[in-house]
């Protein structure tokens, strides 16, 4: 159950409204990846695990935007977007081969008041590729307020070079499950029961994000770890195959 | 708006449909899933969709009850607020139009708050659920809706953004007020008329 009478989410005042960000910054973890970090003119301060939309405008005035979470937190100057390059995707081939330091891109933001973690309460995260960027959102913020221990990660990928912010994931001590390679002592495979285990807390929320199959076998396996329903938030994205 | 991004162009569009409102992409035979809770597993059988608040005779039908009204099929595009469209896709159910015919609403309503087993909830305008615009549907292409797409039940009103057609729809509360629902409190937009890209609050 989720709710459905609890307060209303504060809304942000302003971050409705278009605004020319500046690129910063461009990094490619991977060939099939752009970190960007940009910054953006009169911005309202975000909560980890919210989003924004990048709106792109060819000359002719035909625009495309999507939708894509924030890997920062409110402290950092910059706002940080890690977006996997799809191969037919029409803004994020833009992004990760055409964007470079200097250019404006239109965004608005922050968006999504469901998603979201304000470190004050235990979580277990649990996300799949570049479904685990807001829950670096949720791990930077943690950290900044010296509550490490109220958030617990598992984080899922093919490879550890194809997990987003692998490096920084395996630092904080995230449980780190690759489909394709051992890690450690894991053996290659999917996220299961085992890997859960350890991280499950009392009073704990949970926020999990990812592809709409991986969300699904994910929220199952925290219901059947004892979850309730309603502690659990899912963000998921992409097609089904269903 | 500004001006141009550099060096965007994007998908050629000299073939652009129109079924597609601005800002939106077909997504061909993929049906992406959004869901902010769980998916729940409910049995058909079991399920009830009710009407109530301001009408005349509040009703709750079983499964087997809505199955025996007459019955009826929507054909056409829907429009996912994240910019994806499904175009020329198919439905079937009961048209909200006959569950209100039964209920008799009251002349002092005008909006409704659709609600779902997982507690979602969501508000529309009275007007945008009546007169052929909104179902109560269990099946897509012809086969039993799949539950990650709402199923065994959802609400479809197929011309405003999709997350007002409820998935798992338990009831139509019908009000004298707008009443926010989930992501309308959450900072999207109380009517989401695709055509006017009402995506947010305060478009």
């Amino acid at each position: 159950m989720i709710e459905s009478t609890g307060p209303a989410v504060p809304s942000f005042p302003g971050s409705n409204r278009w605004r020319s960000a500046v690129v910063r910054e461009v990094t490619h973890p991977s060939e099939r990846s752009v970190i960007l970090r940009l910054e953006v003119p009169d911005r309202v301060d975000h909560l980890p695990g919210q989003h924004y939309v990048i709106r792109l405008t060819a000359p002719d005035g035909y625009s495309a935007s999507r939708s894509y979470s924030l890997a920062s937190i409110p402290s950092d100057p910059l706002v940080e977007f890690y977006i996997d390059r799809l191969p037919d995707g029409e803004v994020s081939t833009y992004l990760a081969d055409i964007a470079e330091v200097g250019d404006v891109l239109e965004v608005r933001g922050p968006i999504g008041g469901w998603f979201v973690w304000r470190a004050d309460r235990p979580a277990i995260g649990v996300g799949g590729g570049s479904g685990v960027v807001p829950l670096v959102s949720m791990l930077r913020q943690a950290r900044e307020d010296g509550v490490d221990g109220l958030l617990n990660l598992a984080v899922a990928a093919r490879s550890l070079a194809d997990l987003p912010y692998g490096e920084e994931l395996v630092d904080a001590d995230a449980v780190i499950a690759l489909s394709r390679e051992s890690f450690r002592l894991r053996p290659a495979g999917r996220v299961t029961d085992v890997d859960l285990i350890p991280l499950i807390a009392a009073q704990q929320d949970a926020y999990v994000c990812g592809s709409a199959p991986f969300a699904e076998s994910a929220s199952r396996l925290l219901l059947e770890l004892g979850l309730p329903g309603s502690g659990i938030r899912v963000e998921r994205f992409g097609p089904t195959g269903t | 708006m500004t001006g141009p991004t550099r060096g965007f162009f994007g998908r050629p569009r000299q073939q652009r449909d129109p079924r597609l409102p601005p800002g939106q992409y077909d997504t061909g035979a993929d049906f992406p899933v959004l869901t902010a809770e769980v998916t729940p597993r409910l049995v058909p059988e079991r399920v009830t969709v009710s009407v109530d608040g301001l009408v005349r005779t509040p009703t709750r039908w079983t499964w087997s009850e809505l199955h025996a009204l007459e019955q009826s099929e929507f054909r056409g595009d829907i429009h996912c607020v994240t910019t994806w469209s499904k175009l020329g896709t198919r439905f079937g159910g009961v048209g909200v139009d006959v569950l209100l015919d039964l209920a008799e609403p009251l002349d002092a309503a005008t909006h409704v708050l659709a609600t779902s087993t997982t507690g979602y909830t969501t508000n529309l305008p009275l007007a945008d659920v009546t007169g052929g615009k909104a179902w109560v549907v269990w099946s897509h292409e012809g086969k039993p809706l799949h539950r990650e797409h709402g199923g065994p039940i959802r609400l479809l009103v197929p011309h405003l953004y999709f997350w007002k057609s409820a998935k798992w729809i338990t009831g139509l509360t019908l009000l004298d007020h707008d009443e926010q629902g989930f992501w309308e409190r959450n900072g999207y937009h109380d009517r989401g008329d695709p055509w006017q890209e009402q995506r947010y609050q305060g478009d």
